[in-house]
């Protein structure tokens, strides 16, 4: 590179004295000595191409251009057009360097070694060698290797570089941490729980690298267009320089030094640089908010996103339900509690575990048979020779067992002993802190309508639909019921698509079949993070619509890149045709679009996008 | 089997899109890929293969790109 440079202004140094020489025999000889020294490496690279076969290749086309220009005796031109796109290139990999080295950088997450505990002395290994159940230590400043659980220490953590957030989380013994943070504080000993190739940083890195194999629309076309555009140019070309001097005897030398300037305008890398770099940048960019984008594509559907399908539990609200009350009849609360956590204790609903949270009383796990799980209703279970039923209300007026009306918010959660009510407990969710502001953004984004998909009962999904200002709610459905709502949601889509966003193992069909699936990272279930197009590391509703704001402003530059480079090359050929446009320009239209389109390109990496968080609930 | 390598001084992103064709025309290769900006190419084929495969792929990269280097 350095080299390069030097020998450019070697070059240039030559060519302006030769310009400026009053002896035309010394002018020419010093013309020829710069050519040689920007032009050599084209020259062979060239000669090299053509012997495989590979004609419409960069350096190629220059040659035949400048030798062109040559033999017309334009010697000037043919050594400013070779010095000119040296320069050109010069600096576009200087700014593809850069463009790489930002990339590089946020997606510098990646651990090279760790502490691994062993007979009592610590070894650094490579994370790659560390198998589940291994104890690691991670000291103060230190990237948390692999994913695991704290058994000893306590510390806080920057999860920035995976989540976006700036705050420090804290944790303690008895947490799970994940690969890629930043441990700040404190000696951390942890027991590994999934090994390197399946770690939170693999799979973050693996998803942004393969990211750009879906390609956009956009990205497609370009890559189509580039690959007749070259032979279409050189064609005309051709066309240029022989059909008007043999149809209407014009001069040949100059429709021919027009024909020249159009192949030096017939490289497309302006566009197959910019356009997937600029894509690359959008991902890179929102990776490091937090937000990771399985496919260039989902960015390009993203910004014409017109509906908002939500989830409720775990999407918009904690997810972390609390037993608020118990009532019981015939038993003693803590009876009843003790019952429901025994029935419940092999589900994994959420529900389910609050309650089994709540229960102090140690259960016996193998006390039941017979269970049945009933997807939306609940559960039923032989337990001491009894047959029990635990669920909503729908599934004791399935087995006619009367329930008494619970004024309670929230849900209430039926216990019945063979047709025998014995009572209920009533469990309640919180709104997330960021979910008002969440959906104002998206209202303010230009979102059509917002709406509320969700297995709870009808009057908690209207109460909070309506502190959250959304549009749509449907309530009381089953898993089946959300896929079904969505597709019907698909069909009454005007000209925008359809956003689901979810984080359940029941969200992962509506998260495949809407436009785009938005899953909750860190809480949602690894089906949902599968099905999903993109993942919210820090499951911050808010991030929506930054979600959205980053693929909008990725297709703004995208589009920018792709009307500025074929406008500028389509001027310059009209120019040309007419004898108005020289190499020069050419030149600039080739090599001087391609580094503007990098530049540009480098845009779509900004990282910081100001999330809009208003008043919090 | 899937791999990654990296491969370093490729001229442009055309360039790169035509060297992917060319590579995905080998006989064994099963997808390959080459990200230009993170300068990666992903071959994957046959385990037992793998290796025959790899320096064919090695020798074509050679050819088309004398420049370029694949490790």
């Amino acid at each position: 590179m350095k080299r390069n440079l030097w020998m450019i202004m070697f070059a240039a140094v030559l060519f302006l004295t030769a310009i400026f020489l009053p002896y035309p025999m010394l002018s020419l000889s010093l013309y020829f000595i710069a050519y040689m020294l920007v032009g050599w490496d084209i020259l062979i690279r060239a000669g090299r191409n053509i012997v495989r076969g590979n004609v419409f290749d960069e350096n190629f086309l220059m040659t035949v251009a400048t030798i062109g220009a040559l033999i017309l005796g334009e010697y000037p031109e043919a050594v400013a057009v070779m010095l000119l796109y040296q320069i050109g290139e010069y600096f576009q990999k200087r700014a593809l360097q850069k463009s790489r080295k930002s990339i590089a950088a946020l997606m510098d997450i990646r651990p090279d070694t760790a502490n691994l505990e062993r007979n009592g002395s610590i070894e650094t290994v490579d994370p790659d060698t560390v198998i589940i159940g291994d104890v690691i230590v991670i000291k103060p400043g230190e990237r948390v290797p692999l994913d695991g659980t704290i058994i000893a220490g306590s510390s806080t953590l920057d999860t920035s570089a995976l989540t976006g957030e700036s705050i420090p989380r804290e944790v303690l013994t008895g947490d799970e941490i994940i690969s890629g943070c930043v441990n700040i504080a404190g000696l951390l000993r942890v027991s590994v729980t999934k090994k390197y190739q399946d770690s939170t940083v693999t799979k973050i890195l693996e998803l942004v690298e393969n990211a750009t194999r879906h390609k956009a629309r956009s990205e497609a076309f370009i890559t189509r267009f580039a690959k007749v555009y070259t032979p279409l140019v050189c064609g005309a070309a051709l066309l240029l320089a022989f059909i008007p001097p043999l149809l209407f005897a014009a001069s040949l030398s100059a429709w021919a030094a027009r024909a020249l300037t159009f192949l030096v305008v017939s490289c497309p890398c302006a566009l197959v640089i910019s356009v997937p770099l600029t894509f690359l940048g959008g991902i890179g960019g929102a990776s490091r908010n937090g937000i990771l984008v399985k496919g260039s594509n989902y960015l390009e559907l993203l910004s014409k996103a017109e509906t908002v399908v939500f989830d409720k539990t775990g999407t918009l609200t904690e997810g972390t339900f609390r037993v608020t009350s118990i009532h019981p009849q015939l038993l003693s609360e803590n009876a009843l509690l003790y019952l429901a956590a025994t029935l419940e204790s092999a589900s994994s609903h959420p529900i389910a575990k609050s309650i089994c949270l709540h229960n102090k009383i140690p259960i016996a796990a193998d006390a039941l048979s017979d269970m049945v799980d009933l997807q939306g209703f609940g559960l039923s279970a032989v337990y001491q020779k009894h047959r029990y039923y635990i669920g909503n209300q729908a599934l004791m007026e399935q087995h006619g067992i009367a329930c008494p009306y619970c004024p309670h918010t929230g849900v209430v959660v039926h216990l019945a002993k063979d047709g025998q009510y014995l009572g209920h407990i009533a469990i309640s969710d919180h709104l997330k802190s960021s979910a008002k502001d969440a959906i104002n953004a998206l209202h303010s984004e230009g979102i059509r309508r917002t709406i509320l998909l969700t297995g709870d009962r009808t009057d908690i999904a209207r109460q909070t639909a309506d502190i959250l200002d959304i549009d749509q709610v449907y309530a009381e459905l089953l898993p089946a019921d959300k896929v079904a709502h969505v597709e019907r949601l698909l069909t009454e889509q005007k000209d925008g698509y359809l956003v689901f966003v979810g984080d359940g193992i029941n969200d992962a069909p509506s998260l495949a079949r809407a436009d785009v699936g938005i899953a909750m990272g860190a809480l949602g279930s690894d089906a949902a993070v599968e099905a999903a197009d993109i993942v919210l590391m820090d499951d911050d509703p808010l991030k929506i619509s930054t979600a959205i704001r980053i693929a909008r402003r990725t297709m703004r530059i995208a589009r920018e890149n792709i009307v500025f480079a074929l406008g500028i090359k389509a001027l310059v050929l009209v120019l040309a045709a007419f004898g108005i446009a020289n190499m020069w320009m050419a030149v600039f239209a080739d090599v001087g679009v391609s580094i503007l389109a990098i530049l540009n390109a480098a845009r779509a990496l900004r990282t910081r996008y100001a999330t809009q968080r208003g008043e919090s609930l | 089997m899937k791999k990654t390598f990296s491969i370093s001084d490729l001229n442009c992103a055309a360039c790169a899109n035509a060297l992917e064709k060319k590579l995905s025309t080998i006989t064994g290769v099963k997808s390959v890929s080459i990200n230009f900006f993170l300068e990666k190419l992903t071959l994957e084929a046959d385990d037992d293969q793998f290796d025959v495969i790899l320096q064919r792929v090695k020798r074509v990269v050679d050819h088309s790109f004398p420049g370029a280097v694949l490790t």
